[in-house]
């Protein structure tokens, strides 16, 4: 056997598997989605039908809201992380990326835990405000279920961005007399700024797609997984459904390769 | 001073994010050996709900890690040698390959369910089983297993140990198996612990996928979140957390020492 021929044979598997399980399955969900009672419209739909477009003006929001806190927060804390060592410091690094694994319906449950009926900020509030916060279950707890998966990720990669600057072009600057804000605005953030888009956007795409915590959190939170996953099961619609899906599909992916072009190389693991 | 304040306000910020983090995981595995979690820890601790768990959803445990098995075969099978064949072309068309099969990480995972469903619904011997899972946990984890072999082979000479063996008679099948598998391990390694942990969490593809008959693990959490007792769902969380804590420790170190090795490159 030759070297070429062994090398096609290597990327057979791989093909038969892609092709079959992933490539003409997307197919079939393009087409289903142009074969409703809307037909091509469908797409359109997504846009211009009003209750669509609530939601999908929701998501955006949250997903985006979602972003710029864990952006804001993770720069902060990975930063400060990186720079300081003080005792204690591995402990808190461990605790901040425990959660990477966690699927989304365990995430939902821990926000359950923290502002759900049994919920320790209900139990807090009521010890001092005499009344029980509960939040868990409205799009507040779904931001903070977002928070709570996208931190990890984006922490882990601003520590090891923050690492690979380089430090002489601080000195330099503070050298000329430049403020810890101004080295921070005009040295640290623009050689970070790569790093900060590539997680930001994945923030966002999985922030769109994400479906286990809005499902856990449950209840009437419009977004589009839920719309989806509602269109598909109760409703029936199936063509709306996979209508719905492509778009979402989408926005996600154009969003990550946007970034890529942007910053080089960004790798999503959904939540 | 102000270096003092700032660094105390940073401090701040990350205790109380790191508190977020953790104090709801630390909640979850208490209240899953609590007697009653209403009436606290002074009500005794029990594993009678961890039992419970296990007469519930042994099930759902069990065929949780024969899916996640299934699939890391699947994908040892069909990623590493893929890896290999993309690497050495590492040509326009290697490149687009890469690029679709990391598709599945940019579309969310309902979106890829309702696709799987719509092709393959019909088949109904295939829907019914657990192996219609497997088919969607391939599609999200290959990705992750070609490309952490690709990145070891970018680290050592392929071309050159290849051409050697081959130098010396070796078929293209032996170099494979005796020169390229052997030195491309860290990657293998480091790929099949994290298809496992990602397969074992999945929830977004699987909830779409799986029949009463074949629920898995992060199904049956969605269902006792929905429908059990806090402690009964809190006892259940509590060994997902048993079973990915180690896995994730492996990762770190493996992570840990792959970076020590690029280090002394």
């Amino acid at each position: 056997m030759t070297h070429r021929l062994f090398v096609r044979l290597s990327l057979l598997p791989l093909a038969v598997v892609v092709v079959a399980f992933f490539l003409l399955p997307m197919l079939q969900l393009i087409i289903t989605g142009a074969s409703g009672d809307l037909g091509l419209s469908a797409y359109a739909a997504i846009l211009f039908e009003p209750r669509y477009r609530a939601t999908l003006i929701n998501t955006v929001l949250l997903a985006a809201a979602t972003t710029v806190a864990t952006l804001v927060i993770a720069t902060v804390s990975g930063l400060f992380l990186q720079r300081h060592r003080f005792f204690g410091r591995a402990i808190l690094v461990a605790m901040l990326t425990f959660p990477l694994a966690f699927p989304g319906v365990v995430v939902g449950f821990m926000i359950i835990l923290l502002a759900g009926r049994q919920g320790l900020i209900g139990d807090v509030t009521l010890l001092l405000l005499g009344e029980k916060l509960v939040f868990a279950y409205s799009i507040a707890g779904l931001f903070l279920g977002y928070l709570y998966f996208s931190i990890p990720r984006v922490i882990l990669t601003i520590m090891a961005a923050v690492e690979k600057l380089d430090r002489s072009l601080e000195e330099a600057a503070r050298a000329l007399g430049a403020r810890p804000w101004a080295i921070h605005r005009d040295v640290i953030l623009p050689a970070l700024a790569p790093a900060i888009v590539a997680s930001g956007a994945i923030v966002f795409a999985t922030a769109m797609g994400a479906f286990g915590t809005a499902f856990t959190l449950a209840t009437n939170i419009d977004v589009l997984p839920m719309l989806i996953y509602t269109e598909f099961t109760l409703s029936a619609n199936i063509a709306m459904a996979a209508a719905l899906s492509v778009g979402l599909g989408l926005v996600a992916w154009a969003i990550l390769a946007l970034a890529r072009s942007f910053s080089g190389n960004t790798i999503a693991a959904a939540g | 001073m102000g270096n003092r304040l700032s660094f105390l306000a940073q401090l701040a910020l990350t205790l109380l994010v790191a508190a977020f983090l953790i104090v709801p995981a630390i909640l979850s595995m208490l209240a899953g050996v609590t007697a009653n979690y209403f009436r606290g820890i002074r009500s005794g601790l029990t594993l009678q709900w961890v039992m419970q768990v296990w007469e519930l959803y042994a099930d759902t445990i069990v065929r949780s890690f024969a899916v996640a098995l299934i699939t890391l075969a699947v994908t040892l099978i069909v990623g590493v040698p893929a890896a290999y064949a993309l690497h050495v072309r590492g040509d326009r068309l290697a490149r687009a390959v890469e690029e679709i099969i990391t598709l599945p990480l940019a579309i969310p995972g309902l979106a890829i369910a309702l696709a799987l469903l719509l092709a393959y619904g019909g088949l109904s011997d295939f829907r019914r089983s657990s192996l219609f899972i497997v088919a969607g946990h391939v599609v999200f984890t290959l990705p992750f297993m070609v490309r952490s072999v690709i990145a070891v082979f970018a680290l050592i000479d392929v071309k050159t140990l290849d051409e050697s063996a081959s130098s010396l008679g070796a078929s293209a099948w032996r170099r494979f198996r005796d020169v390229i598998v052997p030195n491309a391990v860290p990657g293998i390694l480091a790929g099949s612990l994290m298809v496992v942990t990602l397969s074992l969490g999945e929830f977004n593809l699987t909830w779409m996928l799986h029949t009463p008959l074949t629920k898995t693990l992060p199904v049956g959490l969605a269902d006792s979140y929905a429908s059990m007792r806090l402690e009964v769902a809190s006892a259940y969380t509590l060994v997902f957390f048993v079973m990915i804590i180690p896995l994730l420790v492996a990762m770190q170190i493996f992570a840990d020492r792959a970076g020590r090795q690029v280090a002394l490159r």
